[in-house]
């Protein structure tokens, strides 16, 4: 039975990086008896895979992994049970099962979207006006948002105005803060730093990485049938 | 949520964040309002091979159940962030609370192996602690030491305001009774130190005073004042299946390198290798009850959710119920997938018959430990395997399907000859031989890989040989190149590698390990001059060393190469651990007399350990 098991990673969690994670529930199905499914072979691995990885540095209400099981309890008994074994800044807050034929989350990612806000000590360049007309100006009301994006052997030229799915600024805390939806997954990924630093260096700003806090919201996949960006968690369904 | 000690920004610097935030699975946090006694425990190296020691995990343990007392852990922050927090001024902090640890009652630091004595300084010098016990003031926390180098502390004693002489699971109660009594009583520092004096174990080595001959050996060691003991007793967990244990180890969220369960099955060693430390300041050997072993590795492995198993102890094939708890694991960890790892086996029917159950045999391969090429030498050195041992568990292994073996050994043993030298490649090529006898070509998986790796042998205080003498670095090469031309010149070179170790680390691990009080001014200068991180082949510069015993005037021919005298007084001397100077004496001579004494459960060479009332000494 396939299960995909969605969780929140918060305060100083961001710092252990994805492949640490990953660890950290493999140990984690150990401690919370889940009746995970095991590969073939002399050395057997847990059959778990994950969604988008996350940077070191990144918090997030939406991070994903698909696992396999033998059996299950019902969602909320497996949700308090794994919850049981989690440290300060991880939960668990989805176990549902996916239909026989789910592919696996990595496989379909499609987007993801984030807040990036101004850590404190940190006060935005321009104000929540500003940004708001800038970003009208300069992305929405374009045609194009064409950046230089490096890779390890050159440079090319980029459009991201087809990548990006949505680019809002919004007020929290009182501070400016951007709501960003981005192109995800193994075609385009996009991070959500990269469109706002280019849109610092259009606007001949300093971008300060570390002024910047980036929270994931949520992870999607495109439905086939309609179209539309769902949220992973809503391809399966409750065990009750 | 705590708040870091380290901002953000610091943390995206450097290389492993997680080294320094805490929030392990496991870990213990406390209300700092709800104890009287706040300390840290130290293992003075990176995180990942600090978070691997036993040792701590069992203090710390230990420790917590005292509702009374908050215990954290602190590693040596690497050296990208260390230059962070020399820049920024920045106090070392204990992962849990992420406060400074300056402000807290106790540091504690183990000390595992002689090169990580610069990171002692180093983690001192960060945590904003004055380096010298004689510059700390009625706030700065007492810093107390124990492990294995502290069997002989004198090279160190300036640093530590006292050591735990043995293992911790005995006195600590109540030293911290007694440090909670006098603090509340408005005690000072130094009047808390002088009654720690007085708990048996507990070495406070500003209360000693040595002088020395005109030769530069120790004249007399004794204490200042009357009532501070003039020995100071190993202290012994006699009873090993009632000892504290962590039944819910700290799970790291990055791999260190025990990345496992640790299931210590007995202490000590019945062999009496006459190199070996261990083998002699545990002694005597003491097993643990293996139900209670089993409930413990199920309790381990529930609690820590780890894929591996390892059995911890200094020559697993010795403990008498090996094969029920080995099969118990078996099937216990085959329902969970869990891998069993047995380190220190001797290779038989039995652990061959294991290994093929638990391991795969293509990618793994075999270990024999003969320390000596010669038989001579092994008899010298007491250790027992012979050569029909090592060539009867090859020939049943490669019938059994492997094709690597790995040999370790050591040069510059005592009396070592050339003829010992080329004994060791020597073997190396009989065991590739008999693969190939043994193995018929269309059933060989390739040709066989026999790997010989040696250490230079480093003398240990209370050891048979710890009046023994070293060599200089350039001998060392030149015996490790014997080894190796010889190595070529066998038949069956090809199946054969050869590796050896660096030879100027292993001369001043001999300065440090027979060490005196002298060396504490060298290893201020060599921290001073930039040294940390010793042990790391990346960090170590030999000349910093060199310079600083220059600079010292330390003679590094008088602590390594020279044949003590049998009746020189040691700096160790003043320690009791159970086994006698007369045994080691004893054990020296017969060592030179080319004679081996029997393992404990043969028969009792009367090594004085019997004394602790337990364990291996009363087993008939």
């Amino acid at each position: 039975m396939k299960i995909r098991i969605k969780f929140r990673k918060w305060g100083c969690m961001k710092f252990i990086g994805h492949l640490d994670m990953l660890r950290f529930f493999q140990k984690a199905m150990r401690r919370a008896d889940v009746d995970i499914r095991y590969s073939e072979g002399f050395s057997p691995h847990q059959i778990m895979s994950f969604a988008a990885p996350l940077g070191v540095g990144i918090t997030s209400d939406g991070e994903y992994f698909d696992i396999e099981v033998h059996s299950t309890k019902s969602s909320a008994e497996m949700l308090a049970d794994i919850n049981a074994t989690m440290v300060d800044g991880v939960e668990v807050t989805g176990y549902v099962a996916l239909p026989d034929d789910a592919k696996t989350a990595m496989s379909i990612v499609t987007a993801a979207d984030y807040i990036l806000s101004y850590k404190e000590g940190y006060d935005s360049p321009l104000s929540f006006d500003e940004w708001e007309s800038k970003v009208a100006e300069l992305f929405t009301d374009a045609e194009t948002f064409t950046i230089l994006k490096q890779t390890k052997k050159s440079e090319r030229e980029i459009d991201l105005k087809p990548l990006v799915y949505d680019f809002k600024v919004i007020e929290q805390d009182g501070k400016p803060t951007f709501y960003i939806n981005v192109s995800t997954g193994s075609v385009d990924n996009i991070k959500p730093e990269l469109l706002l630093a280019s849109m610092y260096e259009k606007l001949g700003l300093e971008y300060q990485e570390e002024a910047i806090a980036i929270h994931r919201i949520d992870v999607y996949a495109t439905d086939e049938k309609t179209g539309k960006r769902v949220s992973l968690l809503e391809m399966g369904a409750n065990i009750s | 949520m705590r708040k870091l000690a380290l901002s953000d920004e610091i943390l995206m610097q450097v290389e492993k964040p997680a080294r320094y935030i805490g929030n392990e699975l496991n870990s213990i946090v406390k209300n700092p309002e709800d104890v009287d006694i706040r300390m840290a425990m130290c293992f003075p190296d990176v995180y990942e091979i600090g978070m691997s020691h036993l040792g701590i995990q069992i203090l710390y343990d230990m420790f917590n159940k005292r509702e009374d007392t908050w215990c954290e852990r602190v590693y040596s922050p690497w050296p990208d962030l260390h230059k962070i927090m020399k820049e920024k001024n920045i106090p070392l902090f204990g992962l849990e609370s992420q406060e400074p640890i300056k402000n807290l009652d106790f540091l504690g630091i183990t000390i595992q192996y002689e090169m990580c004595y610069t990171n002692i300084l180093q983690v001192l010098d960060l945590a904003q602690i004055p380096l010298l016990a004689k510059d700390r003031t009625e706030n700065d926390p007492i810093v107390m030491g124990g492990g294995p180098c502290t069997y002989n502390p004198e090279p160190i004693a300036d640093f530590f305001d006292f050591f735990y002489i043995g293992e911790g699971e005995i006195t600590y109660d109540e030293l911290l009774d007694t440090y909670k009594k006098m603090k509340a009583e408005g005690a000072s520092r130094a009047e808390i130190l002088r009654a720690l004096s007085k708990v048996e174990g507990i070495y406070v080595p500003s209360l000693y005073e040595v002088s020395y001959k005109e030769d530069g050996t120790i004249a007399e060691f004794k204490p200042i004042y009357d009532d501070v003991p003039a020995t100071v007793k190993k202290q012994v967990l006699v009873n090993m299946t009632d000892g504290v244990y962590p039944d819910k180890p700290v799970v790291p969220f990055i791999k260190a390198t025990q990345d496992r369960v640790v299931l210590e099955i007995q202490r000590g060693c019945i062999r009496g290798c006459r190199f070996c430390q261990a083998g002699m300041i545990y002694r005597p050997n003491r097993e643990k009850d293996v139900e209670k072993l089993k409930e413990q590795a199920v309790k381990m492995l529930k609690a820590t959710g780890h894929e591996e198993i390892s059995l911890s102890s200094l020559s697993s094939s010795d403990y008498s119920q090996l094969e029920e708890l080995v099969n118990f694991l078996i099937d216990e960890c085959a329902k969970q997938h869990v891998n069993i790892s047995l380190p220190s086996l001797r290779i038989d029917a039995f652990s061959l018959d294991v290994m093929s159950k638990v391991q795969d045999i293509k990618k793994s391969s075999l270990t024999f430990a003969p320390e000596a090429g010669s038989q001579r030498m092994r008899n010298v050195i007491n250790k027992g395997l012979t050569v029909d041992d090592i060539l009867g568990g090859s020939k049943e292994a490669f019938l059994g399907g492997w094709n690597k073996v790995k040999l370790y050994f050591m040069l510059g043993l005592p009396t070592e000859t050339e003829e010992d030298m080329r004994a060791i490649p020597e073997l190396a090529n009989e065991i590739a031989a008999l693969y190939y006898e043994t193995i018929p070509k269309e059933q060989r998986n390739g040709k066989c890989q026999i790997t010989m790796s040696t250490s230079f042998f480093v003398p240990k205080p209370f050891t048979p040989f710890q009046w023994a003498k070293m060599e200089d670095k350039d001998e060392y090469l030149r015996r490790a190149k014997i080894v190796n031309d010889t190595m070529k010149a066998q038949l069956n070179h090809k199946s054969l590698r050869y590796n050896w170790h660096e030879a100027d680390v292993t001369v001043l691990e001999g300065i440090l390990a027979r060490g005196d009080r002298k060396l504490s001014a060298a290893l201020l200068h060599v921290y001073e001059h930039g040294g940390i991180y010793d042990a790391w082949s990346e960090f170590f510069d030999y000349d910093r060393w060199m310079n600083a015993f220059e600079e010292c005037g330390i003679d590094m021919a008088f602590y390594n190469n020279r044949v003590r005298p049998d009746d020189e007084i040691f700096p160790w001397d003043f320690i009791d651990v159970g086994v006698t100077k007369e045994f080691m004496l004893r054990e020296w001579k017969t060592a030179l007399g080319e004679t081996v004494t029997p393992n404990c459960r043969m028969r009792c060479s009367g090594c004085g350990a019997k004394q602790y009332g337990g364990g291996v000494c009363y087993e008939n």
